[in-house]
C-alpha cells in the first residue's frame, strides 16, 4: 500500500485531472468531485483489496465500491485510472462522443472498475446491499463500500435500503455520506433539511461514525479503518464524512455554485495555479 | 383444423411458482426476492426449500430492484416477484438504470397483470407494463398463455443472460399447452394454420383466440392462430410468413392498445408488409372493479371481440 505522502501527491494530481476534465467539455460536476478526492484516493490506495489488472464484474474475493452519487464521475474516473483500471490518457475522452467515460458512470461501455450505472440518485445503496448479500452467499468475506451525496439522502429508496440493511444484518458493508451540506439549489438545510442525520441512521439500526475532516487523508484512512473494526457485528456501518465542496480550488469552496458547472479558460488557469503537477498531467 | 382441449384450468402464477421451485433445485445461483406478496406470487415453495436464497424485502419495491441488481454481481440470478403494477411503473427508473442500462441478469417476474386481477380495481390493474418494459433497450418481454407455458418460460429465462420481464396473471385459465414443452424465447408458436386471417394473441387472450378460431371455422372463415409469448424480441419471420398468406391480422392482448403487442405488430407491418390490422386491446382507458369475466367483456377482450375483429379486418383486405 502507498504511504500518505504518495497518496497526498495523488490527491493533488486527481484534483488537476478533475478541473481539466470538466473544463475540456465545459460540463460536469467539479464541486463534489473535489470534495471526495481524499475518500476515493484513500479507499483505492490504502483500504480496499482490489484487482485493477484483472477486473471482473463479479469481483469475487475482492472488496467492491459503488458510487451512488454518479455525478462526481470525474474523481471516480481519475482515481480508477491512477489505480490502473484503464490508461490515465483516457481521461481526455471524458464526456466526449464514443467515450467509455460517460457523463455518469456506466457498465454499458465496458469501462473497467464500474459495476453499475449511477446518476439517477438513491439507487446505489440497494445495489451495494445486493452485492454484499451475494458475497455472503458465496462465502466471500471481503467488504462492500459505497459513497452517497448528502442531498441524495432525500431520495426515499435510500431509507428503504437503510431499513433493509439493519433488519437483515448486512454487516459486510460500509457506506459513506459525502456530508458537504450543499446541493444544486443551495444549502441542503435550505432545500430539504436532513435533520439529525446521525440520529436518523442510528434509529435505522446502523453503526454511525462521524468524520469531521473528510479532506484530511490521514483522518479518512483512520475513519475507514475504524469502520472496518465494526464489520461482522450484525449491523451495517455508515461514516458521515464532513467535506468541503470544491476543496482545493479557493473560488469553488464555500458555495454550491460549482456543483455542476465547469470553469472557463481563465478560471481553469486560476485553479491549476493552486494545484501543482505532482504525477504528470494526462 | 387442429382441436385444442384441456383437462383443467390453472393460474399462470402457479406455473411461475412451480418453475421457480424446479429452478431452485437445479441451479444453485438462482435466488428469489419478494416484496411482501410471497403467497400471491406462489413463491412459497422456493422460500421453504431454499430459505438462504430467498430475500423478503418488505413493501419496498425500489430497494428490491436495486438489491436484485447487486446480487448479480457475484454471479447470482435473481428473480424478483411482485404484482405487475409494482414490478414496472413503480420502479421504472430503478429498472432502467440499475438493471437494463447496467446489463444486469435480473428476471422481473410480475403477477396479477391486466384486468383479470379483478375486484381490486384499476389501481392494481396495470395495462401499460408491456409497453414500459419493451421500450427499454435489451429487455426481453414474455407473456405466456397458460400454466405449463409459464412454468417452461420461468425455467427458460434462467438460461438467458440479461434482463427479462416475465408477465403472468391471477385467474385460472385453460391449461392446454404441453407440460414438457421446449420454451424458446422469441419463437412464435403456430397453433392453427389458416388462410383468411391471422390472429396473433398473447397471454390470457391466446385461449380466447383458439375459441374464436373455432367459431370462425363454423362460419367458413379459415383463421391462422399464432401464440406470441415473447413480445420482445418479436418473431418477425413467423408473423410476416403468415401475413404473406392471409393478408390481414387481428392482434389480441390484455393490455393497452398503445404500447402493446398490437403496437409491435403494426410497427413491423408498417416497415415490411403493410396489411390491414384490427386490435383487440384496451383502448386508452383504466380498468375498474369487477369479476375477471365481467371486465374482459366490458372492455372488449372476449372471444366475440376477436371474432368481430376478424370479420372486420377481412372486409378491409
Amino acid at each position: 500500500m502507498a504511504n500518505t505522502v504518495e497518496l497526498k501527491k495523488l490527491c493533488t494530481q486527481v484534483r488537476r485531472d478533475i478541473v481539466r476534465m470538466v473544463h475540456a467539455v465545459s460540463s460536469g460536476h467539479p464541486g463534489g468531485s473535489l470534495g471526495c478526492v481524499e475518500y476515493l484516493v484513500a479507499l483505492y490506495g490504502a483500504i480496499m483489496e482490489h484487482h485493477p489488472n484483472a477486473f471482473s464484474m463479479d469481483g469475487k474475493n475482492e472488496d467492491l465500491f459503488f458510487l451512488s452519487n454518479g455525478h462526481i464521475s470525474p474523481v471516480f474516473y481519475s482515481v480508477l485510472a491512477h489505480n490502473g483500471y484503464f490508461p490515465v490518457s483516457e481521461l481526455s475522452t471524458f464526456r466526449k462522443l464514443n467515450t467509455r467515460l460517460q457523463g455518469h458512470p456506466t457498465t454499458h461501455e465496458g469501462l473497467p472498475g464500474v459495476r453499475v450505472a449511477s446518476g439517477s440518485l438513491g439507487q446505489g445503496m440497494s445495489v451495494a446491499i445486493g452485492a454484499a448479500l451475494a458475497k455472503k452467499l458465496n462465502n466471500d468475506n471481503r467488504t462492500v463500500y459505497s459513497l452517497h451525496g448528502d442531498g441524495e439522502l432525500q431520495e426515499g429508496q435510500i431509507w428503504e435500503a437503510a431499513m433493509y440493511a439493519s433488519a437483515n444484518k448486512v454487516d459486510n458493508y460500509i457506506a459513506t455520506v459525502d456530508y458537504n451540506g450543499r446541493q444544486i439549489d443551495g444549502d441542503v438545510d435550505h432545500v430539504l433539511s436532513l435533520g439529525n442525520l446521525k440520529a436518523k441512521f442510528e434509529a435505522f439500526g446502523w453503526t454511525v461514525l462521524e468524520n469531521h475532516k473528510g479532506n484530511d487523508i490521514e483522518e479518512v484512512i483512520a475513519s475507514l479503518n475504524t469502520a472496518k473494526t465494526y464489520l461482522g457485528k450484525g449491523k451495517p456501518v455508515i461514516i458521515l464524512m464532513k467535506t468541503e465542496m470544491g476543496q482545493g480550488v479557493d473560488y469553488m469552496m464555500g458555495t454550491h455554485k460549482w456543483h455542476g458547472s465547469a470553469p472557463n479558460d481563465e478560471q481553469l488557469k486560476k485553479a491549476l495555479d493552486q494545484l501543482p503537477v505532482t504525477l504528470g498531467d494526462y | 383444423m387442429k382441436k385444442y382441449t384441456y383437462t383443467e384450468k390453472k393460474d399462470t402464477r402457479s406455473g411461475f411458482g412451480a418453475g421457480l421451485s424446479e429452478l431452485g433445485k437445479t441451479n444453485q445461483n438462482v435466488v428469489a426476492l419478494c416484496a411482501d406478496l410471497t403467497g400471491s406470487l406462489k413463491m412459497d415453495a422456493f422460500q421453504k426449500e431454499h430459505p438462504e436464497r430467498f430475500f423478503q424485502v418488505g413493501i419496498a419495491e425500489a430497494n428490491m430492484m436495486g438489491i436484485a441488481a447487486g446480487l448479480t454481481i457475484g454471479g447470482k440470478i435473481p428473480f424478483t416477484g411482485t404484482f405487475a403494477n409494482f414490478s414496472t411503473g413503480r420502479v421504472y427508473d430503478q429498472i432502467r438504470q440499475s438493471i437494463a442500462y447496467s446489463d444486469k441478469n435480473v428476471k422481473i417476474c410480475a403477477s396479477h397483470a391486466g384486468l383479470t386481477l379483478g375486484e381490486d380495481g384499476a389501481t392494481h390493474q396495470i395495462l401499460e407494463d408491456i409497453g414500459l418494459m419493451k421500450m427499454l433497450p435489451n429487455m426481453v418481454v414474455i407473456n405466456p398463455c397458460d400454466y405449463n407455458q409459464t412454468k417452461a418460460a420461468t425455467m427458460a429465462i434462467a438460461k438467458h443472460h440479461g434482463p427479462v420481464y416475465l408477465r403472468f396473471g391471477r385467474p385460472a385459465v385453460p391449461n392446454f399447452t404441453d407440460a414438457n414443452q421446449n420454451f424458446e424465447i422469441g419463437k412464435a408458436v403456430m397453433l392453427t394454420e389458416g388462410t383468411d386471417v391471422t390472429i396473433i394473441a398473447t397471454g390470457h387472450l391466446v385461449w380466447k383466440a383458439i375459441e374464436a378460431g373455432e367459431k370462425l371455422a363454423e362460419k367458413g372463415i379459415s383463421a391462422e392462430i399464432i401464440n406470441i409469448h415473447t413480445i420482445k424480441p418479436l418473431d418477425e419471420e413467423a408473423i410476416l410468413k403468415s401475413l404473406a398468406k392471409t393478408k390481414c391480422v387481428v392482434t389480441a392482448e390484455e393490455h393497452q392498445m398503445n404500447g402493446g403487442l398490437g403496437d409491435s405488430v403494426a410497427q413491423l407491418l408498417g416497415r415490411k408488409m403493410p396489411f390491414p390490422q384490427e386490435f383487440v386491446a384496451v383502448n386508452d382507458s383504466f380498468g375498474e372493479s369487477g369479476t375477471p369475466d365481467q371486465l374482459m367483456t366490458k372492455y372488449g377482450l372476449d372471444t366475440i371481440n376477436i371474432i368481430e375483429a376478424a370479420e372486420r379486418v377481412i372486409k378491409r383486405k
